[in-house]
């Protein structure tokens, strides 16, 4: 199996490790053909595409966490109005 | 306590009260003919033309107005934290109660003092280098955690989350508020600043919504200006209105103008823009999946005709082809060499005849070998009496003895 496939589940992964992967995979399919066996090249694909849908569902979900400090401690924020 | 007098004057309405201060203090001599020192703060300039202040040394403040007429004949820019000498006199604004100072001439009394505090601490501070340029961080495309000090209750905290919000909700948020105003100030945000550097923030927004000179004060104090200078993390700096600088702006390593744009300035990539970077992508792996497969079906092709080219068969009839070339050329030669030699044997066969000395015994020469050794004789030194020797003439041999040296 190619070297640049994480052995993480997608599900696990944050946006930026996500995107991030998915480049590498972009610029390697991208690249000289001879250097993609077939097989690894389906693999990559795969893995892409499920990379995509991981990106979108984090944007599409995506909600700013806001968490306060107080001393050392983190605590949900409460907004005071 | 003595009881109030029943039989006291008559009870006076506020009004009338009011009143009565004003007429003490304007025919006061001193109070209507007066000039007051002070630095300048709370400045207001309505649409109206008037000019409202306050006047204000350590001890005291005085609420201060200039009327339109005498604002319009001003030369000196007025500005919070200036210090001044105004010269006017002391009347009563009775709807609020309050005494205050009508100036009708204003002139400057060197920079006011906090700002000369302020031009020493930066001097001093730019002198260490905290504000060269080559201390500027980069700020980070695409934080992951955002770090925020400021006042928990300020609309500067309400206006940076939702600029956040909208731009990048992907971002996380660690709130360190602190009070952004008043002695405990300057160390709470040193405090809050160092303890959000352990969370390892990608960027630190370091804000204040506007308010007057002393209200931004805290923001000019040296143990917060090295504070910002010792975070380990990139900071923003976003204090005041546009045109507030405080020394924490200089030491920041960005400064922004409010505390929106500082969140703005935090987050150079938008939602929109990963949105518009996802689909790029997208189509990218589409396309170069499919230009792969097609060049390894181009590439199943080519193998295919270059197997043809290559195939055993194909060596079988090539080397059967070369072997018969081979035998063909090798039995040419063969023939060419047998023909060479045929005439070279006749050649050497006629050479042979002419040199056979056996064909001059013909003419009636004999030839003498010794029986001895074989030897022939030519010399009459080579035999002495008594050696037997053998004559060869032309049709054959006979043994002879020699009767007799002879010298020559």
């Amino acid at each position: 199996m190619s070297k640049t496939l994480s052995p993480k589940p997608v599900e696990e992964l944050t946006y930026e490790e996500a995107f991030a992967e998915l480049e590498t995979i972009v610029d390697a399919l991208e690249g000289d053909a001879s250097q993609n066996p077939l097989e690894d090249a389906m693999s990559l694909f795969e893995r892409g595409q499920a990379l995509v849908k991981r990106c979108s569902e984090l944007l599409d979900g995506a909600e700013l966490k806001v968490r306060q400090l107080s001393g050392e401690e983190l605590s949900e924020f409460e907004p005071e109005e | 306590m003595s009881q109030p007098s029943l039989f006291a004057s008559v009870t006076w309405t506020v009004s009338r009260l009011t009143q009565h201060i004003r007429t003490l203090l304007e025919s006061d001599v001193v109070l209507q003919d007066v000039w007051v020192q002070g630095e300048i703060s709370n400045l207001g300039r309505p649409a109206s033309g008037h000019i409202y202040f306050t006047l204000k040394d350590a001890g005291a403040s005085l609420r201060g107005v200039m009327w339109k007429g005498d604002a319009r004949r001003l030369t000196l820019p007025l500005q919070d934290g200036i210090e001044i000498e105004a010269h006017g006199h002391i009347g009563v604004y009775e709807p609020q109660g309050q005494y205050q100072f009508y100036a009708d001439l204003i002139r400057p009394l060197g920079e006011g003092l906090l700002y000369q505090e302020f031009l020493r601490l930066k001097a001093l501070l730019e002198a260490e280098g905290l504000f060269d340029p080559e201390r500027k961080r980069p700020i980070p495309e695409l934080p992951r955690l955002i770090g925020i000090v400021t006042s928990a209750t300020g609309a500067a905290l309400r206006d940076m989350l939702n600029t956040l919000r909208r731009r990048l909700p992907l971002v996380e948020v660690i709130l360190a508020a602190t009070p952004v105003q008043g002695v405990e100030a300057p160390p709470q945000l040193v405090i809050a600043l160092a303890a959000l550097n352990l969370f390892r923030p990608d960027v630190i927004l370091l804000a204040r919504g506007g308010g007057s000179i002393e209200d931004l004060w805290a923001f000019n104090d040296e143990r917060v200006v090295r504070a910002v200078v010792a975070s380990n993390v990139p900071v923003i700096s976003g204090v005041g209105h546009e045109t507030d600088f405080t020394l924490c702006d200089f030491a920041a390593d960005l400064r922004a103008p409010t505390p929106t744009a500082a969140a703005e300035l935090a987050t150079p990539i938008t939602i929109t823009d990963l949105s518009a970077y996802l689909r790029g992508m997208k189509t990218r792996l589409a396309a170069s999946t499919l230009s792969l497969l097609a060049a390894h079906q181009n590439g199943l092709a080519a193998s295919a005709a270059r197997l043809r080219f290559v195939s055993p068969l194909r060596r079988i009839q090539t080397d059967r082809q070369r072997l018969d070339d081979f035998a063909r050329r090798e039995l040419s030669a063969l023939q060419h060499r047998l023909a060479l030699d045929d005439s070279r044997l006749k050649g050497y066969e006629r050479r042979l005849e002419s040199l056979n000395p056996l064909a001059v015994l013909g003419r009636g020469y004999a030839l003498v070998t010794r029986h001895a050794d074989g030897k022939l004789v030519s010399q009459v030194g080579q035999v002495k009496a008594g050696d037997e020797i053998q004559i060869r003439v032309s049709d054959g041999a006979f043994d002879a003895a020699v009767l007799q040296d002879k010298e020559s």
